[in-house]
């Protein structure tokens, strides 16, 4: 669609305009314009620094280690890569997901809501709400968290309050805030006291109504302006995602499902341990990130979307009320089969996030969420897969183990590489069809950041000492001078150096 | 009933310096008294550490730095709105604001220790120079736990 922005046919004499790092992402992503002497724009790129060496730190540890040290690869998901990597290791010891004993399959669930409430919280309330209720292009001043909990304070302390929610769901299982163990090769390795039970119940009905009042209020929002929140950043594109086997939503277990941009089901239920079988990465040479596409469609058309949008579009009910019926209401909104609306992901997300507070409610209220039985073994196996729907999307983990149970062989598709396509596609919509041709400036350039922001990238970032992470914006020429730069010290000073 | 003296280590272990943080918590819950200190470690400081904050009489954060001039730096800080707010990790100064907004005027004293390091690569060893450092910090936070009083932590602000 927007493909023909990716290269520009004479570089060379373009002028550039880098936005470094994009903000309000996690980790350090960057976006490149090329643009003439009229700004009309050539060239678009988002560039992201990989998940560097990943897989070399995994490779080489004992197999066991592995849930707590793949914690330590983000920051922002670490309960998303426990889990991925539980359900991959729980294959090294002969258990599938099949075989997980009741209770121990509960808890993880239970793990996994509360991790997804919490992100979703933190996402939408901290990160995007500054944009969605002041304005893409308001005062950058008012762009901010700070600024929302002046002027919105009861919003504001909800996205506070359902973050610790979600936090203290993982605490309660795993036993820790981070760095928790909870999950271990065959099970888990706590059981829930009916005190932590009881302790999280407390403020359940409570979480349930800031939830739906969430959903509200991306609603209201969306359709304040119908016309500018379906078309800004949009694209059609493949949606991928784990589903049920009856075709409710999943963020746990099930088959991978694909759906094309028109709604036509491409993949059902099918199995993920096979995922090499559709699935390959495309190396860029302008990109660290690889393009994942489905080899069925080839580079062009087999690139796909992941995360709540993907997810919602695919599933073919909710199997909680509340986030049923705010489903419906969503899918009434577009009138084709699937909403391609990029926006729309923050709706999506916070349909999540209600479908996330009332199953923690059903799963404190299930019995079998203090059960004592948590472990099973099997027959030993050298090959492991693991994959679950991370609060960005689907997350694969994939490892190999010698006798001497060390990993030989690791490979991670992450949820943002899975949106890598999406997300250059939709900055280079951005960048088409609201900033070509217009003198660029700060607000006109958090448009781009708007777009990318709606995936909630984790760009892996658990590293963040003190002074470490400055933001430089550059203007060159034609012939690569610096025209204009403008730096953001970490102690939120700004510095321009015009030359 | 909470504990008065909180510390907040941040810092993911395995990022090479950046695990001066909890590193340093792991010293204190081996030789400190734990009976009134609550140790808290987490990769990044968010929103909803202000919560953590509430009800306490002095607050110690802990965290690793590129940017001291000496092993170890001690400030007291206060709520500010820099621009941390605009990433998944904040300032401890951003989470005091953001304890301004939804909780109240008057957050407990709060203290940054900052730690220098220099190499933050996944799996990436402490660095020789981080390890002397922390050593440091470790002997330096002892006396700040002999006296933990908001009065005698601004008497030690300078020292490193």
């Amino acid at each position: 669609m927007y493909e023909y922005l990716e290269t520009a046919e004479q570089p060379e004499n373009l002028k550039r305009v880098a936005v470094d790092p994009v903000s309000r992402v996690e980790g350090h992503g960057k976006v490149s314009l090329l643009l003439d002497e009229n700004n009309n724009i050539k060239q678009v790129r988002l560039h992201i620094v990989e998940f560097r060496g990943f897989e070399k730190f995994i490779q080489g540890r004992p197999y066991w280690e592995l849930p707590v040290l793949v914690q330590r690869l983000c920051g922002i998901c670490p309960v998303s890569h426990h889990l991925a990597a539980a359900k991959a290791i729980d294959q090294l010891v002969g258990i599938d997901p099949a075989t997980l004993p009741v209770s121990a399959d509960k808890l993880r669930r239970l793990l996994h809501f509360g991790q997804v409430l919490q992100s979703h919280a933190l996402h939408f309330f901290h990160l995007a709400s500054p944009d969605l209720l002041y304005g893409f292009e308001s005062d950058i001043g008012k762009r901010n968290i700070l600024a929302v909990l002046g002027d919105y304070p009861d919003i504001g302390l909800q996205g506070v309050k359902l973050r610790k929610y979600g936090q203290e769901v993982i605490r309660m299982v795993s036993g820790k805030r981070i760095h928790g163990s909870g999950a271990v090769a065959g099970g888990m390795n706590k059981a829930l006291s009916r005190a932590e039970r009881d302790y999280l119940l407390e403020d359940i009905a409570q979480i349930i109504n800031w939830a739906e009042a969430a959903v509200a209020l991306v609603k209201k929002v969306h359709t304040s302006n119908p016309s500018y929140y379906d078309n800004f950043a949009t694209i059609r594109s493949n949606y991928l995602g784990l589903i049920k086997p009856s075709g409710a939503l999943e963020l746990y277990h099930g088959g991978i499902r694909v759906k094309n941009e028109r709604g036509e089901t491409l993949i059902d239920q099918f199995d993920y341990c096979h995922y090499t079988d559709i699935i390959h990465e495309e190396v860029r040479s302008w990109s660290y990130m690889k393009f994942p596409f489905l080899t069925s469609l080839g580079t062009d058309m087999g690139w796909y979307r992941v995360g709540p949008l993907a997810r919602i579009n695919n599933c073919d009910f909710i199997d909680t009320p509340l986030a049923e019926s705010a489903r419906m209401d969503f899918k009434q909104h577009a009138d084709e089969a699937i909403v391609h609306s990029t926006l729309a992901f923050h709706w999506a997300r916070m349909i999540e996030l209600l479908h996330c507070a009332e199953s923690i409610r059903l799963l404190l209220n299930d019995p079998d969420i203090m059960g004592a039985e948590l472990l099973a073994k099997g027959e030993r196996r050298f090959e492991g897969i693991g994959v679950i729907e991370a609060p960005r999307g689907a997350l694969f983990h994939h490892y190999q183990v010698d006798e001497n149970d060390i990993v030989t062989k690791a490979n991670l598709i992450v949820s943002t590489t899975s949106n890598n396509m999406g997300m250059n596609e939709s900055v280079r919509q951005v960048a088409a069809e609201y900033l070509s041709g217009r003198e660029l400036t700060e607000p006109l350039l958090n448009n781009l950041e708007v777009a990318i922001r709606a995936y909630d990238p984790c760009l892996s970032c658990a590293t963040h000492a003190v002074g470490k992470m400055p933001l430089q914006v550059e203007l060159l020429d034609a012939a690569g001078r610096q025209i204009d730069h403008l730096t953001r010290h970490s102690n939120g000073k700004f510095e321009r150096a015009n030359q | 009933m909470r504990k008065p003296l909180l510390v907040i280590a941040c810092g993911n272990p395995s990022r090479g310096d950046d695990a001066l943080g909890p590193l340093l918590l792991d010293f204190i819950e081996r030789q400190a008294d734990l009976s009134a200190v609550e140790l808290l470690s987490d990769f990044q400081l968010q929103i909803e550490h202000a919560l953590d904050l509430q009800n306490r009489e002095l607050v110690l954060f802990a965290d690793a730095t590129v940017s001291a001039n000496a092993a170890f730096r001690l400030e007291e800080i206060r709520a500010e709105q820099d621009r941390s707010y605009t990433s998944h990790a904040m300032s401890p100064a951003a989470v005091l604001q953001v304890y301004h907004n939804t909780i109240g005027p008057m957050p407990p004293p709060c203290f940054l220790l900052s730690i220098q390091g220099t190499n933050f690569e996944l799996g990436e060893q402490l660095s020789a120079n981080a390890q002397h450092n922390l050593q440091l910090a470790c002997r330096f936070t002892r006396l700040l736990l002999a006296e933990p009083t908001a009065e005698c932590w601004r008497r030690q602000i300078g020292r490193g």
